[in-house]
């Protein structure tokens, strides 16, 4: 690893300067963890009074359980569709705005803004937009003969939550490929232009697969939030309804363990979360080590 | 911009003025509800312009909250959650910068060991090991306090590669003047490494105060005692309440309320929230 060609020789101030964050990381982070992954292989009698060991049955279990199959399911509608729109929508706002000149810094402000917002506002912003007896949307999707009600269709429903999440996510998605453009030397631009490529070509041909390193970056990112991020989102509007409509996988966690209280089953859960999170961080660095290139 | 093409530029701006629309729409019409009288919303749709009350409506949430939901009235709210989102802050550069320091300008033991302990923490986001954290929170005694609120968010894996690859940029020579002058670690890290970290410092700020302030599961679970409700957690319980009982002109004033300082904060210090998150990243 890394370090300074001279360094400071003391002996106990390194540890002492890095013992509250090992602290805190060792309490907060490892050992609950390590919990997780114990009681992922135990089982708890419904009075919790004797908990036995049952190998892998809780995994087991999880993946003959149709619930769970069916959120794995609706957690990748979710992501691939949030992580779709959010990038496809900011990439179009970044290039427009890669274009301006004068008034580039006042649209970006008034597009960064939606980062800021919890996502659980988020959520009940829209959540109040699409109310079937009051909402503004439902009521001029009715002037179109659409009759929308998230509270009994499920498609409805996760419609209402994608929207929530790709709303809130434009904004980071546009800033990282806004300084994308930024970075990319007009002088290509120019040859290009100068050869007789039109603004049309020039973006496909030379803008965006130079971007490739930061749409693949966000790529990870996105997916990521779609599956940890959202959590505020799902439960201040559907709770995961209806009927399971929009009970993604970490939206699951909580209510199987917490408000379930079957806690073998919600351990084990934690524990396939953490893997998927564990790969997408791993796939993220080993990309920033060798960055996609042409 | 290359050449000149008059139709382009005007479905550049269409195109903006579309994506800004529908970016700021929701909140229009969250802003112009809370400004409406009670009774607005027991029928019909809602309103587009504002209403009569917008005074009445943000007092009354503020002074007294929405009793039946039993929330705590918003000043207090908002309180709390501008303490956690500071206590975040402060805590996570404090101690992310100390140990950044560490793994760079020192050589001991274990420290790659170190190293690796800290980047584990950024595979475990609080969502999915909610409960063998809570139980620890609990068993701890920090359910319903401010320390059980902020302490477990306090590690940072990200604040310490940030400061780790500027620490890696600074000039080897700046120490070796510093030790030549007589300076020792703690007088080196005091007068020259913070002064040179001051933007990054302000930078990272900007993004850990806003993570601290739209914190929602973990207030959700250590809190139960309506004193050290965060407004973010808290609109959640008055939303519920809002279908059943259509007070939806102060449950849209408690969310303009709630939105309001991270996003003042990203429009006041928009160049440094945009270092922040830019970099954090990379």
């Amino acid at each position: 690893m890394q370090t300074k060609r001279t360094i400071f020789s003391n002996k106990g101030l390194p540890y002492l300067l890095l013992a509250p964050q090992l602290a805190i990381t060792i309490v907060f982070f490892i050992w609950p963890a390590a919990q997780a992954v114990k009681s992922s292989f135990e089982r708890e009698d419904p009075f919790g009074l004797r908990t036995s060991f049952v190998w892998f049955q809780n995994y087991t279990r999880l993946f003959t359980d149709p619930n769970y199959l069916n959120s794995f399911g609706r957690t990748l509608i979710f992501a691939v569709s949030v992580t779709f729109l959010a990038m496809a929508i900011a990439l179009l706002l970044a290039a427009a705005v890669n274009r301006l000149i004068r008034s580039s810094n006042v649209y970006t402000t008034l597009l960064v803004w939606p980062y800021a917002v919890a996502p659980v506002v988020a959520g009940i912003l829209w959540w109040f937009m699409f109310n079937p007896s009051i909402g503004i949307l439902p009521y001029a999707l009715g002037q179109f003969g659409i009759t929308w009600n998230h509270r009994t269709s499920g498609t409805d429903a996760m419609i209402l939550v994608i929207i929530a999440a790709t709303w809130k996510q434009i904004s980071y998605n546009f800033l990282f490929f806004l300084a994308g453009m930024q970075s990319i030397p007009n002088s290509l631009t120019e040859a290009a232009a100068i050869d007789g490529a039109g603004p049309f070509k020039r973006f496909w041909t030379i803008v965006f697969p130079l971007l490739s390193p930061t749409t693949f970056f966000l790529m990870i990112i996105n997916i990521n939030y779609a599956m940890f991020d959202t959590f505020g989102i799902i439960d201040g509007t559907t709770s995961g309804g209806p009927n399971q409509a929009t009970n993604i996988l970490v939206y699951k966690v909580y209510d199987d363990g917490f408000l379930g209280l079957n806690i073998g089953s919600s351990a084990a859960q934690s524990v396939i979360l953490m893997l998927i999170v564990i790969a997408l961080v791993f796939v993220q660095f080993r990309f920033i080590e060798r960055r996609v290139q042409y | 911009m290359v050449e000149n093409r008059p139709f382009l530029n005007v479905l550049t701006h269409l195109v903006l003025i579309l994506g800004v629309a529908v970016v700021v729409f929701p909140v229009y019409v969250a802003f112009i509800a809370s400004t409406q009288a009670p009774g607005t919303f027991f029928r019909g749709v809602t309103p587009l312009l504002p209403g009569p009350a917008m005074v009445e409506n943000y007092a009354h949430m503020l002074t007294e909250g929405m009793s039946t939901s039993g929330a705590p009235p918003l000043w207090l709210m908002l309180i709390n959650s501008t303490w956690m989102a500071i206590i975040i802050t402060g805590g996570k550069i404090a101690i992310s910068i100390i140990s950044a320091y560490a793994i760079v300008y020192f050589k001991f033991p274990f420290r790659t060991l170190a190293f690796w302990i800290i980047f584990v923490t950024l595979m475990l986001p609080v969502e999915v090991r909610i409960i063998p954290t809570f139980a620890v929170v609990s068993n701890l005694g920090l359910l319903n306090s401010y320390v059980g609120l902020t302490l477990p968010l306090i590690a940072s894996a990200t604040a310490t590669f940030l400061f780790r690859q500027f620490f890696l940029t600074i000039p080897d020579e700046l120490m070796e003047a510093a030790r030549v002058d007589g300076a020792g670690p703690i007088k080196f890290f005091k007068d020259i490494l913070l002064p040179l970290s001051r933007t990054n410092i302000a930078a990272l700020s900007v993004i850990m105060f806003i993570y601290g302030w739209v914190q929602y599961l973990w207030p959700l679970l250590v809190t139960t005692d309506s004193r050290y409700y965060t407004i973010v957690m808290g609109i959640k319980r008055m939303a519920a309440y809002a279908d059943q009982q259509p007070q939806w002109h102060l449950v849209m004033a408690a969310v303009i309320l709630a939105m309001l300082p991270p996003v003042l904060v990203v429009i006041f210090m928009q160049r440094l929230f945009v270092k922040g998150l830019v970099e954090t990243e990379k």
